[in-house]
């Protein structure tokens, strides 16, 4: 700190004033100059790992070659762009993507309200933990394990839900290869892998729910689902919009792996979504550019959902997520 | 909450816990079938179909698959990514979350947008592994790490749980003439051990599961960790796309080798879980509400 006030100021035109306190933000730029030190990894990590990736997206404007770089390849406009909305594959595949995240809100969204609740009125604290234990499990699993369980257990050859189908005298289902079955089992999985983890913010929030007010209801001769009703799903109804706005933010944004392992060349028309779509036409393809417009559309259209989401439900009185 | 002793009151504890006991079970019996399954013999798994408890043990898959080293290698594989990795993780997002915590830091705010910002938008995939590429990082298992080494939610929730920590002891620190790195790794994470069990378990479980980066930076198969591996083993072989299959005179494995595959890349979670269990549910819930 002795060295910065001794030395001379690099701005002396300055006003008085000015000149103070920018000093003084040097002195304390100074005196933090260990925490700036610890920020250099994180700040490192974000600049190429993030920040990069994001100026790279310019490439959906070019013809992207990957021997001449970004500097050297040409510019094409909205090519790319254009392609994409005439593509009768694109438009299949939003469509898909579209009518996955749908399902995700219908049938898994309200799964962990409804698990946290029952979890919630469970009495004794050893059955809540171990049923907590057992449903949050999976979450821990990679989906290449779970999409193995399912395998495993839906093969036609000696599956075990085959062979309850046999045993039903029903006939075999080839659930992998079958284009009826890939959305039903891909909702399934979700929820399977991903209901238990959820309830955890829910529980968190109606930890936090005043006693006075079950106590208070139940004098007025609310019963258990009353108090539910009027009380604990209220109390969480703001829970309840943050997680519903983050997910609207992502609706194309199914993440990769899961429809990407369930994937195959029969159950194409309807499992192709859009990360595995740029996966394919970038990667395996080398249609650098237009997958790279295809994911920035992506991109581009969540950070829309979020913002504008996020405006609605500051205007109906709620909190927002930012 | 008060017991209710009325007969509506307990018909509704009594619906309420036969629902949960089921729903816990239908989540743990496809895992205890595999695990099962693993365990005896594929003639009793063809006669019995759905194992619980295996009448004949055996240990056949296993010997089966342990009987190359490429289960091996790819364990091995996983097993130094996820130690590296989430050691590596975990330093470079206590430094950065430390740096952030501290409210005298001159534009923390910014970098804090900029953080958040990285949620919300994101180059995606084709730009990413440009960038990846670029680095040189193509077949190497840095790139298994490097890309993901800090995830901003970890960072924030880390973050938030620092700033709770009351700043006196920090100036007292500073008078008995610790600096920054000192506070830091003598106060501040001695006292956030159950935020850092709890991200540390998250970085462990996502570099154990490590499946997108490795198939899209690794093309070397020798280098594949076991999620690559099981899926090798389980999705492609089970006549999926045969067109994918590297030689179809080569019957599918069967099923107990498959099942037994599928254990031991769950295995370690499965032991580090009860551990880290008590912290994380606290930890989480911490980072969560208060952020």
């Amino acid at each position: 700190m002795q060295e910065v006030t001794a030395q001379p100021s690099a701005i002396p035109e300055l006003e008085p004033k000015k000149y103070k306190s920018s000093s003084e933000l040097k002195k304390r730029l100074w005196r933090n100059k260990l925490l700036y030190v610890m920020l250099i990894p994180g700040v490192l990590f974000f600049v190429i790992f993030k920040y990069f990736p994001m100026y790279g997206l310019v490439i959906s404007f070019q013809d992207y070659k990957p021997y001449q770089g970004i500097l050297g390849s040409n510019w094409v406009g909205l090519e790319h762009f254009k392609r994409l909305f005439a593509e009768p594959d694109f438009l299949n595949i939003l469509g898909n993507t579209l009518i996955l995240f749908g399902m995700n809100i219908i049938f898994y969204f309200p799964i962990p309200i409804i698990l946290a609740l029952m979890l919630n009125e469970l009495r004794g604290t050893f059955f809540k933990r171990l049923f907590q234990t057992l449903v949050y499990l999976p979450h821990f699993m990679s989906w290449v394990i779970v999409v193995s369980i399912t395998f495993v257990m839906v093969t036609m050859d000696g599956g075990i839900i085959n062979e309850l189908l046999v045993y039903f005298g029903l006939p075999k289902v080839n659930f992998l290869l079958n284009p009826d079955w890939f959305r039903p089992m891909y909702i399934i999985q979700v929820i399977w892998r991903e209901a238990g983890w959820g309830t955890i913010i829910y529980l968190a929030a109606i930890a936090a729910v005043d006693p006075g007010l079950y106590e208070a209801a139940r004098m007025d001769g609310a019963g258990r689902l009353r108090q539910v009703w009027h009380i604990t799903l209220p109390a969480i109804r703001s829970v309840i919009i943050t997680l519903l706005i983050l997910k609207i933010g992502s609706v194309l944004d199914l993440g990769f792996e899961h429809a990407y392992l369930l994937l195959n060349s029969m159950n194409r028309e309807v499992a192709e979504i859009i990360d595995t779509y740029v996966y394919t036409a970038g990667l395996r393809q080398g249609q650098f550019s237009y997958s790279t417009a295809i994911g920035f559309f992506k991109s581009v259209i969540g950070l829309i959902m979020v913002m504008s989401v996020n405006k609605l439900s500051k205007k109906m009185g709620e909190e927002g997520v930012y | 909450m008060v017991e209710d002793r009325t007969i509506g009151g307990r018909i509704f504890a009594a619906v309420n816990f036969t629902l949960l006991a089921l729903i816990a079970l239908v989540t743990v019996l496809p895992f205890i079938h595999v695990v099962a399954g693993s365990f005896t013999t594929s003639a009793e798994l063809a006669a019995n179909k759905f194992v619980l408890i295996p009448k004949v043990w055996s240990f056949e898959a296993y010997k089966f698959i342990f009987s190359t080293d490429t289960i091996f290698r790819a364990l091995g594989v996983s097993i130094g990514v996820t130690l590296i990795g989430t050691a590596f993780s975990m330093f470079i997002t206590a430094l950065m979350a430390y740096g952030l915590s501290r409210r005298d830091l001159d534009g923390r705010n910014v970098i804090n947008f900029l953080v958040v910002f990285t949620m919300l938008f994101h180059g995606g995939m084709i730009p990413t592994f440009l960038v990846v590429k670029e680095l040189g990082l193509i077949d190497s298992y840095a790139a298994l790490i490097l890309p993901s080494a800090i995830s901003a939610f970890n960072m924030i929730i880390l973050k938030n749980f620092f700033q709770n920590i009351p700043e006196g002891l920090e100036e007292s620190a500073k008078i008995d003439g610790c600096n920054d790195f000192g506070i830091l790794f003598r106060i501040v994470l001695p006292l956030s051990l159950p935020s850092i069990a709890t991200i540390s378990l998250f970085y462990a479980v996502t570099y154990w599961n490590t499946y997108m980066s490795a198939i899209l930076y690794l093309d070397d198969s020798a280098k594949w960790p076991i999620q690559v591996l099981l899926r090798q083993i389980v999705v492609l072989a089970s006549g999926m796309d045969y067109s994918s299959s590297l030689d179809a005179a080569v019957p599918p494995p069967d099923q107990t080798i498959k099942m037994a595959v599928i254990v031991v890349a769950t295995l370690p979670i499965l032991m580090v879980y009860p551990f880290l269990q008590k912290h994380f549910a606290k930890g989480a819930m911490l980072g969560s509400m208060k952020g």
